[in-house]
Protein backbone atom coordinates (compact mmCIF):
# COMPACT_ATOMS: atom_id res chain seq x y z
CA UNK A 1 0.00 0.00 0.00
CA UNK A 2 1.73 3.35 -0.95
CA UNK A 3 1.54 6.32 1.28
CA UNK A 4 -1.02 8.51 -1.05
CA UNK A 5 -3.42 4.93 -0.50
CA UNK A 6 -2.80 5.39 3.29
CA UNK A 7 -4.10 9.02 3.50
CA UNK A 8 -7.08 8.55 1.40
CA UNK A 9 -7.70 5.84 3.74
CA UNK A 10 -7.66 8.15 6.77
CA UNK A 11 -9.52 10.79 5.14
CA UNK A 12 -12.44 8.24 4.22
CA UNK A 13 -12.69 7.31 7.32
CA UNK A 14 -12.46 11.26 8.59
CA UNK A 15 -15.23 11.86 5.92
CA UNK A 16 -17.50 9.11 6.85
CA UNK A 17 -17.40 10.31 10.79
CA UNK A 18 -18.16 13.73 9.57
CA UNK A 19 -21.22 12.41 7.47
CA UNK A 20 -22.35 10.77 10.37
CA UNK A 21 -22.14 13.55 12.69
CA UNK A 22 -24.15 15.54 9.83
CA UNK A 23 -26.75 13.38 10.36
CA UNK A 24 -26.67 13.17 13.59
CA UNK A 25 -27.20 16.51 13.68
CA UNK A 26 -30.41 16.53 11.39
CA UNK A 27 -32.00 13.40 12.86
CA UNK A 28 -31.86 13.72 16.33
CA UNK A 29 -34.00 15.65 18.81
CA UNK A 30 -32.22 15.76 22.03
CA UNK A 31 -30.64 19.22 22.28
CA UNK A 32 -27.74 17.40 23.85
CA UNK A 33 -26.69 14.94 21.30
CA UNK A 34 -27.29 17.33 18.77
CA UNK A 35 -24.07 19.11 20.42
CA UNK A 36 -22.50 15.73 21.14
CA UNK A 37 -23.09 15.05 16.86
CA UNK A 38 -20.94 18.61 16.53
CA UNK A 39 -18.07 17.52 18.49
CA UNK A 40 -18.13 14.35 16.68
CA UNK A 41 -17.55 16.35 13.27
CA UNK A 42 -15.06 18.23 15.52
CA UNK A 43 -13.10 15.31 16.30
CA UNK A 44 -13.24 14.26 12.12
CA UNK A 45 -11.69 17.05 10.57
CA UNK A 46 -9.07 16.63 13.79
CA UNK A 47 -8.40 13.37 12.19
CA UNK A 48 -8.55 14.61 8.45
CA UNK A 49 -5.64 17.21 9.84
CA UNK A 50 -3.52 15.13 11.44
CA UNK A 51 -3.52 12.87 8.34
CA UNK A 52 -2.71 15.55 5.88
CA UNK A 53 0.11 16.95 8.65
CA UNK A 54 1.60 13.75 8.32
CA UNK A 55 1.94 12.48 5.00
CA UNK A 56 3.02 16.43 4.02
CA UNK A 57 5.52 16.16 6.57
CA UNK A 58 3.73 19.43 8.19
CA UNK A 59 3.55 20.71 11.73
CA UNK A 60 0.97 23.21 10.81
CA UNK A 61 -2.21 20.94 11.12
CA UNK A 62 -1.30 19.37 14.41
CA UNK A 63 -0.93 22.89 15.35
CA UNK A 64 -4.48 23.31 14.23
CA UNK A 65 -6.05 20.24 15.85
CA UNK A 66 -4.30 21.63 19.43
CA UNK A 67 -5.84 24.74 18.83
CA UNK A 68 -9.44 23.03 17.68
CA UNK A 69 -9.04 21.01 21.14
CA UNK A 70 -9.10 24.13 23.33
CA UNK A 71 -11.86 26.13 21.49
CA UNK A 72 -13.92 23.33 21.54
CA UNK A 73 -13.45 22.61 25.15
CA UNK A 74 -14.57 26.44 25.85
CA UNK A 75 -17.56 25.03 23.42
CA UNK A 76 -18.60 22.94 24.99
CA UNK A 77 -18.69 24.57 28.91
CA UNK A 78 -20.73 26.98 27.04
CA UNK A 79 -23.10 25.23 24.87
CA UNK A 80 -23.84 22.63 28.24
CA UNK A 81 -24.64 25.85 30.23
CA UNK A 82 -27.00 26.76 27.14
CA UNK A 83 -28.53 23.04 27.79
CA UNK A 84 -28.85 23.65 30.75
CA UNK A 85 -30.35 26.76 30.75
CA UNK A 86 -32.94 25.94 28.93
CA UNK A 87 -33.99 23.05 30.58
CA UNK A 88 -34.64 25.25 33.15
CA UNK A 89 -37.04 27.51 31.54
CA UNK A 90 -39.00 24.03 29.48
CA UNK A 91 -38.12 21.51 31.54
CA UNK A 92 -36.95 19.64 28.66
CA UNK A 93 -34.52 19.80 25.64
CA UNK A 94 -36.47 18.75 22.18
CA UNK A 95 -34.68 21.07 19.58
CA UNK A 96 -38.19 21.55 17.99
CA UNK A 97 -39.89 22.85 20.43
CA UNK A 98 -37.30 25.88 21.24
CA UNK A 99 -38.58 28.43 19.11
CA UNK A 100 -38.32 31.85 20.68
CA UNK A 101 -36.50 33.56 17.73
CA UNK A 102 -38.62 32.70 15.58
CA UNK A 103 -40.97 36.01 14.13
CA UNK B 1 1.17 -4.87 8.73
CA UNK B 2 0.72 -4.04 12.49
CA UNK B 3 -0.09 -0.97 11.57
CA UNK B 4 -2.62 -1.51 9.09
CA UNK B 5 -4.48 -4.34 11.53
CA UNK B 6 -4.28 -1.48 13.86
CA UNK B 7 -5.63 1.06 11.26
CA UNK B 8 -8.51 -1.29 9.92
CA UNK B 9 -9.93 -2.20 13.95
CA UNK B 10 -9.57 1.76 15.12
CA UNK B 11 -11.72 2.63 12.61
CA UNK B 12 -14.72 -0.21 12.51
CA UNK B 13 -14.99 0.55 16.08
CA UNK B 14 -14.94 4.49 15.92
CA UNK B 15 -17.21 4.17 13.00
CA UNK B 16 -19.43 1.60 14.80
CA UNK B 17 -20.17 3.62 18.04
CA UNK B 18 -20.36 6.76 16.09
CA UNK B 19 -23.23 5.09 14.40
CA UNK B 20 -24.15 3.62 17.88
CA UNK B 21 -24.22 7.33 18.90
CA UNK B 22 -26.56 8.23 16.63
CA UNK B 23 -28.93 5.34 16.52
CA UNK B 24 -29.18 5.00 20.38
CA UNK B 25 -32.19 6.17 21.79
CA UNK B 26 -31.06 6.69 25.63
CA UNK B 27 -28.63 9.71 26.01
CA UNK B 28 -26.40 7.70 28.62
CA UNK B 29 -25.65 5.00 25.88
CA UNK B 30 -24.97 7.53 23.24
CA UNK B 31 -22.87 9.71 25.60
CA UNK B 32 -20.70 6.28 26.41
CA UNK B 33 -20.63 5.26 22.44
CA UNK B 34 -18.88 9.30 21.66
CA UNK B 35 -16.42 7.74 24.83
CA UNK B 36 -15.30 5.25 22.83
CA UNK B 37 -15.36 6.80 19.67
CA UNK B 38 -13.15 9.34 20.96
CA UNK B 39 -10.69 6.42 22.58
CA UNK B 40 -10.70 4.90 18.87
CA UNK B 41 -9.83 7.93 17.73
CA UNK B 42 -7.13 8.98 19.98
CA UNK B 43 -5.67 5.64 18.85
CA UNK B 44 -5.72 6.23 14.90
CA UNK B 45 -3.82 9.50 16.15
CA UNK B 46 -0.97 7.22 17.96
CA UNK B 47 -0.85 5.12 14.19
CA UNK B 48 0.13 8.81 12.79
CA UNK B 49 2.68 9.00 15.16
CA UNK B 50 1.06 12.24 17.17
CA UNK B 51 1.72 10.99 20.02
CA UNK B 52 0.93 13.89 22.27
CA UNK B 53 -2.00 14.83 20.33
CA UNK B 54 -3.36 11.39 21.18
CA UNK B 55 -2.70 11.96 24.98
CA UNK B 56 -4.54 15.07 24.54
CA UNK B 57 -7.55 13.75 22.48
CA UNK B 58 -7.49 11.21 25.62
CA UNK B 59 -7.25 13.57 28.26
CA UNK B 60 -9.39 16.63 27.15
CA UNK B 61 -11.99 15.06 25.25
CA UNK B 62 -12.64 11.48 26.81
CA UNK B 63 -11.81 12.88 30.17
CA UNK B 64 -13.04 15.96 31.19
CA UNK B 65 -15.30 17.46 28.08
CA UNK B 66 -17.32 13.40 28.35
CA UNK B 67 -17.34 13.87 31.82
CA UNK B 68 -18.86 16.98 31.49
CA UNK B 69 -21.85 15.67 29.37
CA UNK B 70 -21.91 12.56 31.39
CA UNK B 71 -23.06 14.56 34.22
CA UNK B 72 -25.50 17.30 32.12
CA UNK B 73 -27.25 13.99 31.13
CA UNK B 74 -27.39 12.56 34.20
CA UNK B 75 -28.14 15.90 36.06
CA UNK B 76 -31.06 16.82 33.50
CA UNK B 77 -32.12 12.85 33.81
CA UNK B 78 -34.17 12.72 30.44
CA UNK B 79 -36.08 10.47 29.20
CA UNK B 80 -35.72 8.30 25.97
CA UNK B 81 -36.47 9.98 22.88
CA UNK B 82 -39.35 8.59 20.69
CA UNK B 83 -39.02 5.77 18.25
CA UNK B 84 -39.01 7.02 14.93
CA UNK B 85 -42.14 6.28 12.42
CA UNK B 86 -40.31 6.07 8.76
CA UNK B 87 -43.44 6.41 6.95
CA UNK B 88 -44.76 9.93 8.68
CA UNK B 89 -41.36 11.25 9.20
CA UNK B 90 -40.24 10.90 6.03
CA UNK B 91 -37.83 14.20 6.89
CA UNK B 92 -35.21 12.19 9.06
CA UNK B 93 -35.14 9.83 6.29
CA UNK B 94 -34.53 12.19 3.43
CA UNK B 95 -31.37 13.32 5.45
CA UNK B 96 -29.81 10.00 5.66
CA UNK B 97 -30.51 9.72 2.02
CA UNK B 98 -28.72 12.96 1.45
CA UNK B 99 -26.07 12.11 3.87
CA UNK B 100 -25.14 9.34 2.04
CA UNK B 101 -25.23 10.51 -1.19
CA UNK B 102 -23.33 13.41 -0.21
CA UNK B 103 -20.63 11.10 1.27
CA UNK B 104 -20.40 9.06 -1.34
CA UNK B 105 -19.57 12.24 -3.39
CA UNK B 106 -16.60 13.36 -0.57
CA UNK B 107 -15.72 9.72 -1.21
CA UNK B 108 -15.60 9.83 -5.07
CA UNK B 109 -13.81 13.63 -4.73
CA UNK B 110 -11.25 12.58 -2.56
CA UNK B 111 -10.55 9.23 -4.87
CA UNK B 112 -10.18 11.29 -7.79
CA UNK B 113 -7.25 13.69 -6.19
CA UNK B 114 -5.76 10.70 -4.75
CA UNK B 115 -2.96 10.98 -7.91
CA UNK B 116 -2.09 14.35 -7.78
CA UNK B 117 -1.05 14.58 -4.08
CA UNK B 118 2.28 15.51 -3.56
CA UNK B 119 4.84 12.41 -2.42
CA UNK B 120 6.02 12.87 1.55
CA UNK B 121 9.52 14.06 1.99
CA UNK B 122 10.88 12.99 4.99
CA UNK B 123 9.97 11.02 8.28
CA UNK B 124 7.59 12.59 10.62
CA UNK B 125 8.98 14.49 13.81
CA UNK B 126 6.55 17.00 14.56
CA UNK B 127 4.14 14.88 16.25
CA UNK B 128 6.60 14.72 19.75
CA UNK B 129 6.07 16.70 22.67
CA UNK B 130 9.26 18.28 22.25
CA UNK B 131 8.20 19.55 18.71
CA UNK B 132 4.94 20.54 19.51
CA UNK B 133 6.12 22.48 22.66
CA UNK B 134 9.23 24.19 20.79
CA UNK B 135 6.31 25.64 17.80
CA UNK B 136 3.70 26.57 20.93
CA UNK B 137 6.64 28.73 22.23
CA UNK B 138 7.89 30.59 19.39
CA UNK B 139 5.57 30.35 16.05
CA UNK B 140 2.03 30.38 17.61
CA UNK B 141 2.87 32.00 20.86
CA UNK B 142 0.17 34.42 20.33
CA UNK B 143 -2.85 31.79 19.65
CA UNK B 144 -1.37 30.04 22.36
CA UNK B 145 -2.18 33.39 25.16
CA UNK B 146 -5.00 33.75 23.21
CA UNK B 147 -6.35 30.89 24.07
CA UNK B 148 -6.27 31.62 27.62
CA UNK B 149 -8.14 34.51 26.95
CA UNK B 150 -11.06 32.49 25.08
CA UNK B 151 -11.16 30.10 28.34
CA UNK B 152 -11.47 33.11 30.85
CA UNK B 153 -14.57 33.94 28.49
CA UNK B 154 -16.02 30.93 28.23
CA UNK B 155 -15.32 30.45 32.09
CA UNK B 156 -17.24 34.18 33.11
CA UNK B 157 -19.71 32.82 30.17
CA UNK B 158 -20.91 29.83 31.53
CA UNK B 159 -21.73 30.78 34.96
CA UNK B 160 -24.04 33.58 33.87
CA UNK B 161 -25.47 31.92 31.54
CA UNK B 162 -26.46 28.43 33.94
CA UNK B 163 -26.78 30.95 37.02
CA UNK B 164 -30.18 30.92 38.72
CA UNK B 165 -31.78 34.41 38.10
CA UNK B 166 -33.29 36.13 40.93
CA UNK B 167 -37.09 36.95 40.26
Amino acid sequence: MTETDQLFLYQAVSATMFMLGVIGVLTRRNAIIVFMCVELMLNAVNLSLVGFSKFWNDPTGIMLVFFVMCVAAAEAVVGLSIVIAIFRNRQDVDINDVNIFKG
Amino acid sequence: MLEQILFFGLSALGLGSGFGMILNRNPMYSVLFLILNFFCIGGLFLTLHAEFLAVIQIIVYAGAIMVLFLFVVMLLNLSKEQKWDYKSDWKRLAAFVLGGAFLAQMLYMLSAVKDFQPKPPAPFVHGKVEAIGASLMTTYVFPFEMISVILLAAIMGAILIAKKHKE
